[in-house]
Formats: structure tokens, sequence, C-alpha cells
């Protein structure tokens, strides 16, 4: 994600007067998930595009969209073009449920609901039927909240955000009156903040509804200290019982997962992580990763950011004491954007200009450095 | 310099983003201005002039002058303190990034003016190396009597300087 990768080319611009830093996006826009991912009536967890955009306005700092790494151009490619390789494209797919029925229609993905009402482009024609009473969301995390909170908010809230046109449309005709949020464990383990679940209960025109037996002994386990660390290990074990819920849609929001995104990066899958010490890709020299492909797609902004001072810090500690071998000059973007010259592909370049438009960037998908000579993308 | 343009830019934009903040929350005593360069310059009588000492989080000790009225996230940003990623939501209680520790005498003192909101609890609730005398910056306005004090800016997370032994977090 954008974020991440400007994080990271923060730390650089400060520390080396040399370091040339090529950002390669996928999408025509950047930003990642803070444009795409954040709920429309949170537009202050949204302020950090302004930081990200005058990182991204850096002098040595050059934006590179509609270049889908893995498939316009190879991570060997990349490789041998830079001193050095930082991925931080996130995770891009969801978790399965692994049950009977997660093909049927009216089962969607949080990820994809969430992109429909924000306005990614792949998920644009979701079209989500609304004409039902009953929706079930399945996970407890602030995606989950998120999407509750969108289906039921009042349509004067909504229409003063930036949602999408159609999903307002399509908000304001749903018969949607009630959202289930379901989750395995209870109470003192659920992966949405406090802020959200204040939120979620505080929603002009709507009730929260909780089960008093889902709280039954939590103000006794309240009362001592380290609750937290107590409880998260804490699994769910079947009971046996059953229960049928009516509705007419299902909203699975029970985490991302990360991709492979070239046969030379090494990946977890069990994890779906890149393996790493400390942010080296672990068995190949001159790549790192930072934020979720790193860590796992889990935190907020703040955490993903510290993540990647940490990714950059590393990197800037190979370079001074000799891992990264900084002896051979590199092309960098010329090699690259000659390359995909060739190949077709149309991506687009940031013009330095003075105010540039920050809807035109796209969406983050690779960080790529270089110690090369500088090169203008104009 | 690119942190100077980036600390500018962000004082702009916190400003007002903190006004919006502070109203929300009926915080007296703060007192915020549209335009640039609030502690440089506009209504300068010495008694409205505070002595703020900053540790960074490499053990740094930073003495600012400013003015009563402003809050700590605006001073970061106004004097161009080169914290990385402080105040990444510019005030709007979106984050926690503007996370600074107190003095337990200046913490109580601040608590006897005013509770702290809700709001801020939330989001201190994810801050990083939490402690009891933690407060968020955008929400703290020096007065008078603050004069002098002392905060820290916290660790963010597991010190990338560190070997990757046992005790390193990865």
């Amino acid at each position: 994600m954008l974020e991440q990768s400007l994080y990271c080319v923060c730390i650089f611009s400060q520390a080396q007067d040399d370091v040339i830093v090529d950002v390669y996006e996928r999408l025509p826009v950047p930003f990642g998930l803070v444009r795409f991912g954040v709920a429309p009536d949170h537009p202050e967890v949204k302020n950090v595009i302004n930081t990200f955009t005058q990182t991204a306005q850096h002098e040595r700092c050059f934006f590179h969209g509609n270049v889908n790494v893995g498939v316009d151009v190879t991570v060997k490619e990349l490789k041998k073009a830079y001193h050095a390789v930082v991925l931080s494209y996130g995770a891009e797919a969801n978790r399965c449920m692994g049950v009977p029925g997660e093909d049927l229609a009216g089962v969607f993905s949080a990820r994809d609901f969430v992109g429909w009402y924000n306005g990614l482009p792949s998920n644009q024609k979701l079209n989500p039927d609304l004409n039902c009473e009953t929706v079930v969301i399945l996970g407890q995390g602030n995606v989950a909240l998120d999407v509750a909170r969108i289906l039921l908010s009042p349509l004067d809230m909504l229409k003063k955000t930036d949602i999408t046109q159609h999903a307002l449309e399509a908000l304001t005709a749903s018969r949607v009156r009630r959202v289930l949020i379901v989750g395995r464990r209870g109470p003192l383990q659920i992966a949405g903040t406090i802020k959200e679940v204040r939120e979620m209960i505080n929603l002009p025109d709507t009730t929260a509804d909780m089960l008093p037996a889902d709280f039954k002994g939590i103000s006794e386990t309240l009362k001592g200290r380290n609750v937290a660390v107590q409880n998260q290990d804490a699994k769910a074990v079947p009971t046996g019982q059953m229960e049928d819920l009516e509705c007419g849609m299902v909203i699975s929001s029970i985490g991302y997962k990360s991709l492979p995104i070239d046969p030379c990066v090494p990946f977890e899958h069990r994890g779906a992580i890149i393996p790493n010490d400390m942010g080296r890709v672990l068995d190949t020299a001159g790549l790192y990763c930072s934020g979720w492909v790193k860590r796992g797609p889990t935190g907020v902004i703040a955490t993903t950011m510290n993540d990647s001072f940490d990714t950059a810090r590393v990197l800037l500690k190979d370079m001074k004491e000799g891992t990264l071998d900084l002896s051979v000059n590199k092309p960098g973007a010329q090699e690259i954007t000659a390359l995909l010259q060739e190949r077709g592909n149309t991506h687009r370049n940031t013009q330095k200009k003075k105010n540039a438009d920050c809807t035109l960037f796209s969406r983050k998908k690779n960080t790529l450095l270089t110690n090369s000579q500088k090169f203008k993308t104009f | 310099m690119a942190v100077s343009a980036l600390s500018s830019r962000l004082l702009l934009l916190g400003l007002n983003a903190a006004r919006v903040t502070c109203a929300h929350l009926g915080r007296p005593g703060c007192v915020f201005s549209n335009a640039r360069g609030v502690s440089s310059g506009r209504a300068l009588r010495t008694e409205e002039r505070v002595t703020v000492r900053f540790i960074d989080r490499d053990g740094k000790r930073i003495s600012v002058n400013t003015i009563t009225g402003v809050s700590l996230l605006n001073i970061v940003v106004d004097q161009n303190l080169d914290f990385e990623g402080f105040g990444a939501c510019e005030g709007t209680l979106a984050c926690s990034t503007c996370h600074l520790i107190f003095e337990e005498k200046i913490y109580n003192k601040l608590l006897n003016e005013t509770t702290v909101a809700d709001e801020e609890m939330d989001m201190l609730d994810l801050a990083y190396g939490l402690t009891d005398t933690s407060r968020l910056g955008c929400q703290v306005c020096v007065t008078k009597d603050l004069d002098g004090m002392v905060v820290r800016v916290p660790e963010a997370v597991s010190d990338a300087r560190k070997t990757s032994d046992k005790d390193s977090a990865s």
C-alpha cells in the first residue's frame, strides 16, 4: 500500500542525499486502502494522505502507476535494475471461510463490499441486492463494523460523505433494517477497536442489541489487570448448538490475505506473508518487505506506518554497513520504463507540478529503491 | 529540505484540523488561528510565553519557546520538530501518533482541569508504549502553569537497531 512505501520514502529522504525512490503501483491512483478501504464517514482518518502527498512530491521520489509487478515486469527485472526492492503490496485477497455455500449469490467478501461503496474500479459492478431485511456479517473487526455502520447509517449522514453515487442510491432504496455481526469468540476477543464499537452503539436511529449470555462473567474478568493479554489467545470451542439465521445477504469479514507476487519471491502460504527477518526477505539479498505482506493484515495506519519505518531503517543500516552492494551503478526506472514501453504498457508517471492533483495518483503496490542517477519521468 | 516542507504543510493543515477537534470537545482555553506562524508573532505579551521541553525517541532534549493556548501537536509541527510520523491525522482524534508521556505531576494537573474525553481514551488505547501518564498531544494545550514541563516522545515499535536475538520483536 502506498502509505507503507511513502513512510519508507520519508526515512530515506531524510537520511541519504542520493537515494532515489521509484514507487510502482498497479492501479492508476495511489494511496491504497487509505483511499479505498477507509469508510467514507471517517474522512479524518484519510488526513494522512496529506503527509503522503508531501512525501510523494519529494524531488527524489517518483511514482509509476498502472504497473502490475509480476505481470508487466518481474521482480527479477526490478532487482536487476535497482540496488534494493521493497515489497509493500498489502493483502488483496480474502480469507475464505471454507464452508458450503460460500460461492452463492448474495455472499460477498467485506473487501468487495467496501470497495463497492468506496469506488474501487473492480467492484463497481458488484450490485449487492439490498432488497432484504436482514444482513449477516461474519467477523467482528473494524471492517465488519464499518460495513454494518454504512448499511444502517441514516441517509442524511451518508449524503455528507464521499461515498460513491451508486452505493448511495442503492442504500437509499435499501430495505435492510437488521444487521447481525457474528463472531466465534466473546466480547473481550473482538478484533474491532473501542472507537468503532462506540460509534456503532451510538449510531442515530438504531439500537444495539447484545445478547446478555455473551457477557456472562465479563465484569468479574475485567476486575483483573492485563485483561487483554490474558484473553486474546482464548480459542473458540464448538458447543454443538446450532442456530439458523434467516437473512438475504452474508458478508464475510474474516480478514484479508496476501498473495505471492512473483515466483522468485519466497512466500509462506500458511501465514500468507513473505518470510522475513525484520523486513529483510529471507534467502534473498536486496529484497525487503513492509506492512501487511510482512506482518500479516492487521493493525491500524499507525501500526503499518511504524512497521514501514522499521523496514526503512533496516535497509538504511544495510546500505551503511555494506550488506547491500552499492558499488555497481544501477539504471533504475530508465531500464524499467524501456521494458514497459516495449511491452506496450501504458504506465503513468507523475509530474512534479506544484498543484499536482493527488487524485491522479495510483494506488500503491510496490516500492523500489535505487541509488542510480536521478531519472526524471516527465 | 523535505522534512521542513512536510512539517510546514502539516502546520497549515494541523491548525485547521485541531481547531475543529478542540471545538468539538469544548475544551476551554485553546485558541487557534487560521494563519500560519501562530507562534511567531501575534499578541505576544511576555506572560503568554512558555517553555516546553521535549525528549525525543533518541533521548535528545529539545527546548521550545511558545505561547499559551497552542496544542502540543501544533507546537511540534510549528517548530519543525522531527518526530517521525507524528500527528498523522492532523489532530482529528483518528490516530495515536501524537502520543506523549508526561511527568506525573503535570498529568495530574491536566486531569484536575478537565477529564480525558472518551474519544481521546479510545485512541490512546491503541498507542504504543502507553503509560499511566500518557496523553495525545493534539488534546493538550499549554497554559501558563505548565511552563517548563517535560514531555517525552514514546518509542514507536521495536527498535530496528537491535540485532535479531530472542528479545527483539519480529
